[in-house]
């Protein structure tokens, strides 16, 4: 093999896949955060709705889970914008991640709030604990806790899947990528170079989501063992 | 600009051949060498369970995307071009393979260990424990799982168009580029995906119903 690998683009464009990194960082952030909102309320809405709720529900994850998530950016960015409603690439991004992420919260989180049994509700009621308090402290929480390895590994399936964002123009580290190779013509080495950084991403967002974790199930926290 | 017509319609249920297809290859493949991996995942040398962990953490932690741009754009420079169909292909294999072998080591290890106890017993060395007693149990708990994973398969070689593989995703954007009326045709395109998909999802779901129907 003659191929003689050159990674001294590294010295100049660093800057650029540094810049590129955290808008991924930033998008995904944003997304699966907001993606977690949408999809817990979509499980609660699943799980103690009407059946028109249900229903809806139920249709938003199966439409989204069955379709590829490029489909669901192009129609996001191109479709909207067609019949009117113009967004930006990067907002773009972020809703259709953030629809794309709320879909399988909902799925995950259903798991984990059909896993609450009756008698912790009545519980609740008997010990005079509000709604409220009552969905956040005994269902949401525990539930959370329950299946909080899923979420995590959505987080960081997420986090990759965002690379498809660089399909409309985004700028993030997949498009870094594209646009240092275009101008080295150093491709096999910017990938290489790109995936590394991907697999240190994912470590930090699964520690991220551990610490997170931590911080968030104190019963877990003290006595170590699962729900 | 050329109005929307049924020509079009027809063009991408052509190109949703070549989805399918690519589909096809990336399971075969993927199961192919996601077994071994598996068979790895849960040998007892210390060697093979490191190499094939490392390999699933890999490939689980790029993305897809990356390792497609990896073998057309990045191979081709150095010299071993691959036309889209094989580069898709192969990449689709490496990332099929990563899931499916961890998929089916979590099901061997649902086998309860004191089959294998009780086969060793009866003096079956360790190929025919795996052949006849633990895999043909592993493969019934393995079913479901492996049907939903299909659906990932299908969906993600959408992103062999980004490398010119006309599948049914780049059908769409060709028709977008003449029509210009991109919310009908890619809301036409995830139709097409979605009646490939929702039938993969459901059967996944009975199937997993009538495996616990059982206990």
């Amino acid at each position: 093999m003659s191929y003689k690998f050159d990674f001294e683009f590294l010295a100049e464009r660093w800057p650029d896949f540094a810049a590129g990194a955290w808008l991924t960082i930033q998008l995904t952030v944003a997304s699966i955060a907001l993606g977690f909102v949408v999809g817990t309320v979509c499980a609660l809405a699943r799980v103690y709705g009407g059946p028109v709720l249900r229903r809806v529900t139920g249709a938003y994850v199966e439409a989204i889970r069955n379709t590829p998530l490029l489909i669901q950016i192009f129609i996001v960015y191109f479709g909207l914008s067609s019949l009117g409603l113009k967004l930006s690439a990067d907002v773009s991004a972020v809703l259709a991640l953030t629809i794309n992420m709320g879909a399988y919260t909902t799925e995950i989180m259903r798991a984990g709030v059909q896993s609450i049994q009756r008698t912790q509700l009545e519980a609740a009621d008997c010990l005079g604990l509000s709604r409220l308090q009552t969905i956040l402290h005994v269902v949401l929480l525990p539930a959370m806790e329950r299946v909080y390895p899923s979420l995590a590994s959505q987080g960081v399936l997420l986090m990759l899947a965002s690379s498809i964002a660089s399909q409309i123009s985004v700028e993030e580290l997949t498009a870094t990528a594209n646009l240092v190779q275009s101008d080295t013509y150093r491709s096999f080495e910017v990938y290489v170079v790109v995936a590394v950084v991907y697999l240190a991403l994912s470590a930090l967002y699964r520690l991220g989501f551990w610490a997170i974790g931590q911080g968030l199930f104190e019963r877990r926290r003290r006595l170590g063992t699962p729900l | 600009m050329i109005q929307l017509n049924a020509n079009h319609l027809l063009y991408l249920l052509e190109a949703a051949r070549w989805t399918l297809l690519l589909s096809v290859i990336a399971f075969v493949g993927g199961a192919i060498l996601g077994l071994p991996l598996a068979l790895m995942r849960v040998s007892a040398s210390r060697l093979l369970r490191g190499l094939a962990s490392g390999y699933i953490q890999l490939i689980q932690g790029t993305p897809l995307l990356i390792v497609l741009f990896l073998s057309y754009f990045g191979l081709g420079i150095m010299g071993y071009k691959l036309v889209p169909l094989v580069a898709a292909g192969l990449s689709l294999t490496f990332y099929a393979a990563a899931f499916l072998g961890e998929i089916w080591r979590g099901c061997i290890e649902a086998v309860p260990r004191t089959q294998q106890e009780a086969a060793d017993c009866l003096g079956l060395n360790r190929f025919q424990q795996y052949a006849w007693v633990i895999l043909p149990q592993a493969v019934r708990i393995a079913i479901p799982p492996t049907v939903g994973f299909m659906v990932q398969i299908v969906k993600n070689t959408s992103l062999a168009s980004v490398i010119g593989f006309v599948e049914l995703a780049r059908a769409g954007q060709i028709v977008n580029n003449s029509t210009f009326e991109p919310f009908a045709i890619f809301t036409a395109v995830a139709i097409i995906y979605f009646a490939i998909c929702y039938p993969l999802s459901l059967a996944a779901r009975t199937l997993e119903r009538r495996a616990h129907a059982g206990r």
